[in-house]
C-alpha cells in the first residue's frame, strides 16, 4: 500500500505538482427493507478505489480509478496532472493552501456492537416486529421499515507528509406508516422521516431506537391525519420538534456557512449565500438564545470523524454566538481568504469524488426552556409541528418553506386539535431572530442527515445536527391554497 | 476471463455470463453499469474544479425459493465475481421469503445498443471543456458579469443478462453546459445546453443567452405575491415535469395511492399531452432500463386525461401488465421512473404569448422545487435567474425572486398558450431530461418573495 501511495505522490511531484494527495477508500453498506410484512430488499454493496488530486501552477486537477494497480496509479496521476494544466487555461489567482501541519494518525469510530456482526435474522426480527404492530392498526395502507449499516476504510496521504488511516462505522433505522383516501396520503415516521435516524457508531444505536414501541402510535396518527382539519393559515407562535429544528439548521445555517458557496463556487448549481464575507462578526443572525457550533468531534454524530479528507483534524468551532454570526465551514483552500486555517470541513462522498466543504455536525446548543412539555405549557396559543415532510429554500438561503407530517394547535398551554399538512415559511435571520426559547439537554438529539446533496458531480453527504425543540414568534404558517 | 474494467461489449457479455455461471441454484440477473464522467467547473470566471472519473459496477440478483439476495461490487476480476456471488447468495439464504417478489423479465426484443451514443463525446478531452468554459466566460466578461458554470461530458454503459435468456446492452453519451452569470444590483442570468453529441453545444450562444438575461435582470424590484398570469420558459416547465415524474408518473406511486394520476380521468387541460419515450433521438435516448427491458413509449397524459403510468417488472406483475422498461436498479424504494419526458408543442411564438399578457410574470426557471402534497401535486419552489413583470404585452421591469406554492394539475388546467418550439432540458442532478415548450398559464400562485441582500 505504502509503495503505491509513494508511487502516486512521486509521479505527481515529478510531473510538476506543487502539492498532491491521494485517498484510497473501501466502502461497504448493507441495506434491509421490510414493506407490508414482506422483505422488500436485502442488498450488500461494496466499492473501492482511489483518487489523486494535484495542484499545478496554482490550479487543481483530479482523477480517480477503481483499479488499485501500479500502472493504473501512474496513469491516473498523469491524468490528474493533465487536467490541472487544462484548468490553467481559464485561470484566476493561484490557489494557495493554508499551513495546517501534516498529520500522521489513525481514527476508528467508537462503537459497541459491529453492525455487520449482527445477523440478518436479528435485524429482520426487529423490522418484522415493528411492521406487525403497524399492520395491526386499521386503515394503514403502506408500512415500511429499514435498517442500514455502513463501514468506510480510507487512507489519506499527501506530498506534505500526511499519512492517515480511518475507519468510519455507521448504523441507522426507521419505520413509516402511510394511510390514504381519495384526496389524502398521510405518512408518519419514527424516529425521523427520510429513512429514520442514522449515527456513527454501533448497532446499539438501532436497538436504543425501540422501533416497535413507537409503531402503533405513528400508525394511528397516520390514519387520524386523514380526517384531521387542514392546518390554518396566518401568523402564529410556532413550536418545532427537535428533528425538524435539525433540518431547519441544516438548510438555513449549515449550507449558507459553507465558505466555497459564499465565494461563488456553487453559484451555477445550488446557489450562493447571504452570509457574505462582510457579515462575519457583524451580522445578527438570530436572537440571543441562538448558539450554533460546527462540531466534528461530537460522539455519535453522522458528521463525526477523526480527520477530514484533506487530513485536517476534526474540530469544534463556533458559528453563531448569542445570535451573532462568527464562523464559516472552511477547507485548506478557502480558510486563508478569511485569515484562518481550515477548521476541517473538506469531505468527499467516495474515492471518485473530490473533497468539498461539507457540514460536519452543525448543532444548535440546547437552551433553558426545560422539556417539550414545559415549553408547550409556557405557550398560550400557537402551533406545534413535528417531522419533516418537504423542504425548499432560495438560492441565497433566505426564503424557506417547510412542510411537516403533523401538527397540533396549542391552546392555553396544551396540545389540542391535530391538523394535517402543516407548512411554515420565513426569511432566515428574521426567523432565527424570533426564536425566544429552546428546550434543554434532556430534549437534545444529535440527528443524522444521510442525504445531503451538494456539488457537481453531485455528492451525497452524511452530516449531523444536534437540536432540541424550539419556539418562534410570529411565523407565517399554512402556506398556499388547500 | 474478462479484464478488471471492460469497456467493449464482448468483454462485458463475458463478464455477465461469468457472473451468472457462479450462481448454483435458482434464477439470477447480472447488471453491469459503467460511467466515464469528466466535468470542468468554473466560478468567478476561472476553472476551480476539474475532475475525471471511471467506475464500473456489477450487481448480482439471485432469486430462489421465494428469497432474493442482491450484492454489488466494483471489483470485476475473477476474485471479485466469486466474492459478490457468495455475498448475494449469503443474503438470499438468510432473507425472509417474499411470495410477491417479482419474477425476472423475459427476453423482449433487441434494443438499438448505440442509440444516443456519439463517439466524439466519449472521447472529449479537458481542453475541449476548457475551451467551452472560456467561451462562456468571455461572453460574461464582455458584459461585466461574474461567470460560473459547469461543462461535463460522460459516457455510460448498461448491460443486463438474466438466467431466462434476456440479454441487452446500450451505451449513451451526454454533453451538458450550464452557466449562471451574476452582476451588480442583483443581476442574474442562466442558460443551459445538452446533447448526446457534445459538438452540437454552442458554448458562445449559451454564454450570450445567460449574459443577456443577467443584464436585463439587474435592479430587481418588489411586487406583492399573489395570483398572476405567468409565462414559463422551457427551463421552468422541464423542472415541473421532473417533479411530476417523481410524484405521480410511477406505477408504484399510483399503486400506493399517493399519485395525482387518476387513470381515465381528466387531470389537466385538453391542450396538455405528456409522454415518455426513451427511444426518441430528440431527447437523450437510452434503449433499455436497468432490468434489460426495452423502453416503450408511454402516453402519460393524453389531451388532459391521465392515460398511463410507467412500470418496472415488480409494479407490472402487481398490475397484471408488461413492464414498460422504466426500472431503476432493483431492489429500490423508488419504483419505476419516467426519465425521457416530452410535452406536446402548441402553435404560438413566445413573442405572441408575451403580447397577450396584460399583467403577469415571466419566469426563466425554478430553484429548489419540492413536493408539498403528492396527491394534489402541490409543489413549492423559488423563481431564479430572470424573473420579470409583464405589463401591456411587454417585459416592464425585473422582479425579486418569488416563492410559488401551486397545484400543478390545477395550473395545467388553465394553460392558454403553448409555444410551437420546444427545447431539450436536462435536470440539475436527477438524470431526467425533458423536451418541452414554453407555457402561458392563466393563474399561478406566488406565496412569498425573497428578501434583500442582508435578509433583515
Amino acid at each position: 500500500m505504502n509503495d503505491l501511495i509513494d508511487r502516486a505522490l512521486d509521479a505527481a511531484q515529478r510531473g510538476g505538482a506543487s502539492y498532491a494527495d491521494i485517498r484510497l477508500v473501501e466502502r461497504e453498506t448493507e441495506s434491509l427493507t421490510v414493506k407490508n410484512g414482506l422483505l422488500e430488499s436485502a442488498a450488500s454493496d461494496r466499492s473501492e478505489g482511489f483518487g489523486v488530486r494535484t495542484l499545478v501552477d496554482g490550479a487543481w486537477g483530479f482523477a480517480a480509478s477503481a483499479r488499485l494497480e501500479p500502472a493504473e496509479i501512474e496513469r491516473v496521476t498523469r491524468q490528474a496532472l493533465a487536467i490541472a494544466r487544462a484548468s490553467g487555461l481559464v485561470r484566476g489567482e493561484p490557489i494557495v493552501l493554508d499551513d495546517t501541519p501534516p498529520q500522521v494518525g489513525r481514527y476508528v469510530t467508537p462503537h459497541g456492537e459491529d453492525p455487520f456482526g449482527v445477523s440478518l435474522d436479528e435485524k429482520l426480527r426487529i423490522l418484522f416486529e415493528a411492521d406487525a404492530v403497524m399492520g395491526s392498526v386499521n386503515g394503514v395502507a403502506v408500512r415500511q421499515g429499514s435498517i442500514e449499516s455502513g463501514r468506510e476504510r480510507k487512507t489519506f496521504a499527501s506530498s506534505q507528509g500526511a499519512r492517515i488511516q480511518q475507519e468510519i462505522v455507521e448504523a441507522g433505522a426507521g419505520i413509516e406508516a402511510t394511510a390514504v383516501n381519495d384526496s389524502e396520503s398521510q405518512s408518519r415516521s419514527y424516529p425521523n422521516s427520510a429513512g429514520g435516524q442514522m449515527v456513527t457508531g454501533g448497532f446499539e444505536a438501532v436497538r436504543e431506537m425501540r422501533l416497535t414501541e413507537h409503531a402503533q402510535r405513528i400508525a394511528e396518527e397516520a390514519v387520524a391525519l386523514l380526517d384531521a382539519p387542514q392546518c390554518p393559515s396566518g401568523e402564529m407562535t410556532l413550536i418545532i420538534d427537535a428533528s425538524q429544528v435539525g433540518l431547519q439548521v441544516h438548510e438555513s445555517c449549515g449550507h449558507p456557512i459553507e465558505l466555497d458557496r459564499v465565494l461563488g463556487y456553487e453559484a451555477s448549481f445550488a446557489g450562493t449565500s447571504f452570509l457574505t464575507l462582510d457579515k462575519l462578526g457583524e451580522l445578527r443572525y438570530g436572537s440571543k438564545q441562538v448558539n450554533i457550533d460546527a462540531d466534528a468531534t461530537a460522539p455519535g454524530g453522522l458528521g463525526t470523524f477523526g480527520y477530514d479528507d484533506e487530513g485536517v483534524p476534526a474540530q469544534a468551532v463556533p458559528i453563531v454566538s448569542a445570535g451573532q454570526f462568527v464562523g464559516y465551514l472552511t477547507d485548506r483552500q478557502t480558510a486563508p481568504i478569511i485569515g484562518r486555517n481550515s477548521m476541517g470541513s473538506a469531505r468527499a462522498w467516495s474515492w471518485q469524488q473530490i473533497p468539498l466543504i461539507r457540514m460536519t455536525n452543525v448543532n444548535l446548543r440546547p437552551g433553558e426552556a426545560g422539556t417539550l412539555d414545559d415549553l408547550i405549557a409556557d405557550t398560550k396559543d400557537g402551533l406545534f409541528v413535528s417531522t419533516n415532510k418537504s423542504w425548499s429554500i432560495d438560492d441565497r438561503r433566505l426564503n424557506f418553506q417547510f412542510g411537516t407530517q403533523i401538527g397540533w394547535l396549542i391552546r392555553n398551554g396544551r396540545l389540542t386539535q391535530m391538523v394535517r399538512n402543516p407548512t411554515y415559511t420565513g426569511i432566515t435571520p428574521r426567523f432565527w431572530g424570533s426564536c425566544d426559547a429552546i428546550c434543554g439537554l434532556s430534549e437534545y438529539v444529535l440527528w443524522g442527515v444521510p442525504n445531503c446533496g451538494k456539488g457537481e458531480p453531485i455528492q451525497t453527504g452524511h452530516v449531523g445536527h444536534g437540536a432540541a425543540p424550539a419556539r418562534f414568534r410570529g411565523v407565517q404558517v399554512g402556506v398556499g391554497r388547500w | 476471463m474478462v479484464g478488471a474494467s471492460p469497456r467493449d461489449g464482448e468483454a462485458v457479455g463475458e463478464l455477465l455470463s461469468a457472473a451468472l455461471d457462479l450462481v448454483e441454484q435458482g434464477e439470477a440477473e447480472a447488471l453491469y453499469t459503467a460511467r466515464d464522467l469528466a466535468l470542468t467547473r468554473f466560478a468567478n470566471s476561472r476553472i476551480h474544479q476539474n475532475v475525471a472519473e471511471h467506475d464500473a459496477t456489477l450487481r448480482l440478483r439471485i432469486v430462489h425459493d421465494g428469497r432474493t439476495g442482491v450484492a454489488s461490487t466494483n471489483r470485476l476480476d475473477r476474485e471479485g465475481l466469486r466474492e459478490v456471488a457468495e455475498r448475494a447468495e449469503a443474503v438470499r439464504r438468510l432473507a425472509a421469503a417474499n411470495p410477491e417478489q417479482a419474477v425476472l423479465p423475459e427476453p423482449d426484443g433487441q434494443p438499438d445498443a448505440t442509440l444516443g451514443y456519439v463517439p466524439a463525446t466519449a472521447a472529449s478531452d479537458p481542453e475541449l471543456r476548457a475551451a467551452g468554459a472560456q467561451a462562456v466566460v468571455a461572453a460574461g466578461q464582455t458584459a461585466g458579469l461574474e461567470v460560473s458554470g459547469a461543462f461535463s461530458t460522460e459516457a455510460t454503459s448498461i448491460a443486463v443478462a438474466n438466467s431466462r435468456g434476456l440479454s441487452g446492452a446500450h451505451r449513451t453519451t451526454q454533453g451538458k453546459l450550464v452557466t449562471v452569470m451574476m452582476g451588480e444590483h442583483g443581476a442574474s442570468g442562466y442558460a443551459q445546453a445538452t446533447n448526446s453529441d457534445v459538438s452540437a453545444i454552442d458554448a458562445a450562444a449559451v454564454g450570450e443567452e445567460a449574459a443577456d438575461k443577467a443584464l436585463r435582470s439587474a435592479g430587481a424590484g418588489d411586487l406583492a405575491p399573489g395570483e398572476y398570469v405567468v409565462l414559463l420558459e422551457e427551463y421552468a416547465v422541464a423542472t415541473i415535469l421532473e417533479y411530476l415524474s417523481f410524484d405521480g408518473f410511477s406505477a408504484l406511486a399510483l399503486q400506493e395511492g399517493r399519485s395525482f394520476m387518476e387513470l381515465g380521468e381528466r387531470v389537466m387541460g385538453e391542450n396538455v399531452t405528456i409522454w415518455d419515450d426513451g427511444q426518441d433521438p430528440r431527447g437523450l435516448p437510452a434503449a433499455i432500463d436497468f432490468e434489460g427491458v426495452v423502453k416503450q413509449r408511454v402516453n402519460l397524459v393524453n389531451e388532459g386525461i391521465a392515460s398511463a403510468v410507467v412500470h418496472d417488472s415488480a409494479t407490472a406483475q402487481r398490475a397484471g401488465v408488461a413492464s414498460t422498461g422504466h426500472a431503476l436498479p432493483r431492489p429500490n424504494n423508488w419504483g419505476p421512473l419516467a426519465w425521457n419526458l416530452f410535452m406536446a408543442p402548441g402553435s404560438n411564438s413566445k413573442e405572441s404569448m408575451l403580447a397577450g399578457i396584460e399583467r403577469g410574470i415571466w419566469v426563466t426557471r425554478f430553484h429548489y422545487v419540492n413536493v408539498v402534497h403528492p396527491k394534489k401535486a402541490i409543489l413549492t419552489g423559488m423563481t431564479k435567474d430572470g424573473t420579470f413583470l409583464i405589463e401591456h404585452g411587454h417585459i416592464s421591469r425585473p422582479l425579486r425572486n418569488f416563492r410559488f406554492t401551486q397545484s400543478i394539475p390545477e395550473a395545467f388546467s388553465c394553460i392558454d398558450a403553448i409555444s410551437s418550439e420546444t427545447r431539450l432540458v436536462a435536470a440539475e442532478y436527477s438524470g431526467i431530461n425533458a423536451r418541452v415548450p414554453a407555457l402561458r398559464i392563466g393563474a399561478f400562485n406566488f406565496t412569498g418573495v425573497t428578501a434583500r441582500e442582508d435578509g433583515v
